[in-house]
């Protein structure tokens, strides 16, 4: 029982879909539509019915390759999973608890969006042993809020927020975001002052990233090398200047760090001890399993990927005894599971690099070479020394990025990869 | 026999249906049954029959009977209409005895139908008008009866009204080619006589060579000597044309066109123009050939991949073979390595040879801007033909430079004739002359630099006139001229493959513009990019390409690393395209910008 792991769940509706959101995620109340169809009924409140039980059956499931680890850290994320009713929270969990060894004082974060919250809910989340809350405000500024295409508003989350606390949540993150439509850096600092005087344990704040499909790469897309595809953007407000943009981020750590939170990764920062060790997990390459339409799995340096077509997920019937059937004949959960790939040495060391970079102690030089039995500069010596002499990297003891380096961290990430695309 | 022969081609304005009159007659004479027509068989690259245009010249024979009851063997050889192929045009014209006019029925004359008459009339041959599309609503064949006789000075009165498209009036023309053209002149006795009036390279019987019989005749196991060359060749086969296939028959005698193979390996053994006889019983004089006709326009082709010089070199020399207007030879570029200057008739040319290059050989090319000839006179008494912008010597060395001048006709509609007038203006041309062809158009002259006219000029041409004007040019000499060499510098270092020769009066314009597109096309690095313009060492525009702010992934995808890997990977996969020069990198396309610089300004 010595090996940990983590789990994702994903539950993946929103109340409606926000216009820049790339994550896979079904707005809930628009009748008529693919969603309705695939799941017969629709649902009224709630996750739909249909996706829990496919979930639920799901997870305990895969269960039986998990009998020699132990989980301490879950994160349910989505799409909106405070859209979860009170019934539904303790139906998933339970399965959850049923199915698996959940070690003692492991981190559990449920994501809520303001307005989808209530207190029975909460209730619900703390019963079921969640002591982490991970939610979404974005922005300070209800013009900015209405141009992201969010259904909340300050006061919403406000109230959310302070509900939580009634509660007892004592982890709390707030999501923002950066580099928004119409944003002034004036505006960004506004927002930040307002999150960290509500005191959260941990804030993650992000830049816009304009994703390709999204109404907003309609409005702001840009073509290959970064021009934009509309010379005018009419009618929408325009996103800020590149020199806007970053020195919203250097003014977030800032700002952040005279009200005790220190940046321990690219975009998250975090009181003393309250550092979120579900997504280090993901950084230093902790084994997770991920259930739930497209989400993704590392196991055993291997890795894959739900599928994230919702019929073929839900097709999958469960026919009580924890096998999955189709019209009747017994059929391997597998078909579910896509992308399958087993990661080479090399693959896993590149994964290390581009990986731990995410975060500001980077990666240990020594753990390298613990972990793959040859020394870090045998592998990557000539990028490490390029990257260090640009000032990107700090090439000590530990590899890390530099300030710089964080801003152009891709950069120096896609120089530690070494496969050309055909092989994948 | 040689009386039922007829060898003719068919000229014409670009897209006044050429080749579909062309599909039309060898449907008719029922060489291909209809099922079997493919629309225009004779464009058989491509290239062609994508952009609807004729390049290279084609062959065909096919029977017809006609109406006193005899049957005749029509040879039809197309000819490319764009003024870029005129050199084509003629080496079909040489091995004709007539030409169909063809003229739109709509549109009537234009520059080009003008150009194409003369050098028919210039090789004694017969023309005889055709009208076209008469099935137009806009069509006015006896306007256009009316102008062909007012403005060339042939008759047109009574001549076939035709809609190739539609199949109207095809026997017409049929009959007209068998009345009105007359039959090759000749002696099958006499020694032999052939013109080569294209080659072709083939991997089994090696290069076949097209011909027209002058005097005498040629068969299998003939010896036969090439004029120019000197090389000699036992014949293996000789034929006639089919549609797309070559019909190997007993021999070819004096009034007809056909092929000749003799296994012959060597490309440079077969020059177009020259002429073919009998070793053992040679003809005393060889026949005229061609004019050799020079390219105007040269550029640099460099492969993308550098490894590929090889098969950049082995495929310029299979175009060269039925090609011969174009010109290559090996240079180096600081920038770009190892490739070639080649020459081009023109730019069509050079972007039809582009093209082929990269479609039919498989290569990735980078073309670097293109310069025309300039003859510079040093102070030390030498003249030098300078092709590429790079080797112009020191200005200190320099007495004069000259540019090659053309004459140009462009025909235009009276509404256009304004802003026309304004393009060659911009493009320093001297006005020489305006006639009224009728009420409604003009025929401009102008004398014009090369140079102004070898980037956009047709496009502008065009777009100017709303697709109403024509054009056409013809080499006059060379004029002194203020010429300077602009150098663009990226991160302070020169790049060769940029530089260009310009008017020193349009200089700063250019330079500017330059600067401006490569501040497009080149990425963001991690250091800030000046991109200048210089001339004589002075810089003249800058423009600068801002440091990379930023570069970095906010968010991940709920643990989807596979996701994020592949856009890191596509990150690097993008930097492969790019050429390097000191330690920017210069997207390929960048070369070609300085070809558009009028595009969306």
């Amino acid at each position: 029982m010595s090996r940990r792991m983590s789990i994702y769940i994903h539950i993946p509706f929103c109340v409606k879909k926000c216009d820049y959101c790339d994550f896979l995620s079904f707005p809930i109340r628009e009748c008529g539509n693919k969603t309705a169809v695939v799941l017969g009924s629709g649902c009224k409140e709630g996750v739909p019915e249909e996706y829990l039980q496919r979930l639920l059956c799901e997870i305990r499931q895969e269960s039986g390759d998990y009998t020699d680890r132990e989980v301490d850290t879950i994160f349910v994320g989505g799409g909106t999973p405070s859209l979860l009713l009170p019934r539904q929270v303790t139906d998933l969990f339970d399965r959850v608890y049923q199915s698996y060894h959940v070690a003692f004082g492991a981190e559990i974060t449920m994501e809520a969006n303001p307005g989808t919250l209530t207190k029975e809910k909460l209730e619900a989340y703390r019963q079921m042993g969640v002591n982490r809350l991970s939610i979404g405000l974005q922005s300070a500024d209800n013009g900015e809020l209405a141009a992201l295409g969010r259904i909340h508003r300050f006061q919403d989350f406000r109230e959310s927020y302070e509900l939580a606390r009634d509660c007892g949540f004592q982890n709390i993150n707030i999501d923002l975001m950066s580099g928004l439509p119409g944003q002034s850096v004036d505006s960004w600092l506004h927002t930040l002052h307002t999150a960290a005087r509500l005191d959260p344990e941990h804030i993650s704040a992000y830049g816009l990233i304009i994703e390709e499909g999204t109404p907003f790469y309609q409005r702001y897309g840009t073509d290959g090398i970064g021009r934009k595809l509309l010379s005018e953007v009419d009618g929408f407000e325009k996103l800020p200047s590149e020199e806007d943009e970053r020195q919203m981020y250097y003014d977030t750590g800032e700002v952040l760090g005279k009200y005790g939170y220190r940046q321990y990764e690219i975009s998250n920062y975090a009181k003393g001890g309250y550092e979120c060790r579900h997504n280090i997990g993901y950084w230093t390459r902790k084994e997770y399993a991920g259930f739930g339409l497209g989400a993704a799995s590392m196991i055993n340096n291997k890795r894959w990927k739900n599928t994230s077509d919702l019929k073929k997920y839900m097709k999958n019937v469960d026919s009580g005894d924890g096998t999955v059937r189709r019209n009747g004949i017994r059929e391997s959960a597998s078909t579910l599971k896509e992308e399958m790939r087993v990661l080479s040495v090399q693959e896993q060391m590149e994964e290390t690099m581009f990986l731990g970079l995410r975060m500001n102690h980077g990666v240990s030089k020594k753990e390298f070479e613990t972990l793959y039995g040859v020394e870090i500069e045998q592998i990557f010596g000539t990028w490490l020394y390029r990257m260090s002499e640009e000032g990107l990297l700090n090439n000590g003891e530990r590899v890390f990025l530099s300030e710089r380096g964080r801003d152009l961290a891709n950069y120096v990430m896609a120089g530690f990869l070494m496969i050309s695309v055909e092989n994948t | 026999m040689q009386d039922h022969i007829r060898n003719f081609c068919i000229i014409a304005h670009i897209d006044h249906g050429k080749s579909t009159l062309a599909d039309r007659i060898i449907e008719k004479t029922g060489l291909l049954t209809q099922r079997e027509m493919q629309e225009q068989v004779l464009d058989n690259m491509d290239l062609e029959r994508e952009r609807g245009i004729t390049i290279k010249a084609q062959a065909v024979r096919t029977i017809y009977k006609a109406k006193d009851g005899e049957e005749y063997i029509l040879n039809l050889i197309d000819t490319p209409g764009h003024v870029d192929f005129n050199y084509e045009v003629s080496r079909a014209l040489a091995a004709c005895d007539g030409a169909i006019l063809v003229v739109d029925a709509a549109q009537g004359i234009e520059a080009q139908t003008l150009a194409n008459v003369y050098m028919a009339l210039d090789h004694d041959l017969e023309v005889f008008p055709v009208i076209n599309k008469i099935d137009l609503p806009s069509a006015e064949p006896q306007r256009v009866v009316e102008e062909i006789e007012d403005v060339i000075g042939i008759e047109a009165e009574g001549c076939p009204l035709i809609s190739a498209k539609n199949g109207i009036g095809i026997d017409d023309v049929l009959e007209s080619v068998v009345t009105k053209i007359p039959a090759p002149k000749g002696s099958k006795d006499a020694p032999l006589q052939a013109l080569i009036f294209d080659s072709l390279y083939d991997p089994y019987k090696g290069v076949i060579v097209f011909v027209r019989i002058m005097e005498g005749c040629i068969k299998k196991g003939t010896r036969m000597k090439m004029m120019a060359t000197g090389a000699s060749f036992d014949v293996v086969e000789v034929g006639y044309f089919g549609a797309g296939q070559f019909i190997p028959c007993e021999e070819l005698s004096a009034g007809m066109v056909g092929y000749i193979t003799a296994s012959i390996k060597n490309v440079k053994d077969t020059a177009v123009g020259d002429t073919v006889t009998d070793a053992d019983n040679p003809c005393q004089e060889p026949l005229p050939g061609y004019k050799k006709v020079l390219p105007m326009v040269y550029c640099g082709l460099y492969p993308a991949d550098g490894a590929k010089y090889p098969d950049l070199r082995d495929a310029l020399e299979k175009l060269k073979l039925n090609d011969a207007s174009l010109f290559y030879e090996p240079e180096t570029s600081v920038a770009l390595g190892f490739g070639f200057r080649c020459g081009f008739l023109g730019l069509l040319h050079l972007e039809v040879i582009q093209e082929r290059l990269e479609r039919e050989y498989n290569l990735d090319l980078v073309t670097t801007a293109p310069s025309v000839i300039y003859k510079v006179y040093k102070t030390d008494g030498e003249v030098i033909d300078l092709t590429n912008p790079t080797n112009l010597p020191d200005p200190s060395e320099i007495d004069h430079m000259e540019e090659p001048i053309v004459k140009a006709e462009i025909m235009v509609t009276k509404d256009f004739i304004g802003s026309i007038m304004e393009l060659c203006q911009e493009r320093r041309g001297r006005y020489l002359s305006m006639d009224y062809m009728e009420e409604t158009r003009a025929l401009l002259k102008y004398e014009l630099p090369l140079n102004e006219i070898i980037y956009d000029f047709f496009d502008a041409l065009k777009s100017r006139s709303k697709g109403y004007a024509s054009f056409d040019y013809d080499i006059k000499g060379y004029e002194t001229s203020e010429l300077v060499k602009l150098d663009i510098l990226i991160n302070r270092e020169e790049v060769d493959a940029l530089s260009f020769i310009v008017h020193s009066g349009s200089a700063y314009e250019r330079g500017r513009k330059m600067c401006e597109k490569l501040k497009d096309e080149i990425p963001r690095h991690l250091f800030e990019i000046p991109i200048q313009a210089a001339v004589g060492g002075k810089i003249i525009a800058r423009e600068t390409v801002k440091a990379m702010r930023k570069d970095v992934l906010a968010k991940c995808y709920g643990g989807d690393i596979t996701r994020k890997k592949k856009l890191l990977e596509k990150q690097k996969e993008g930097k492969k395209r790019m050429r390097q020069i000191g330690n920017v990198e210069i997207p390929q396309k960048a070369f070609m910008s300085v070809l558009k610089l009028d595009e969306d300004k």
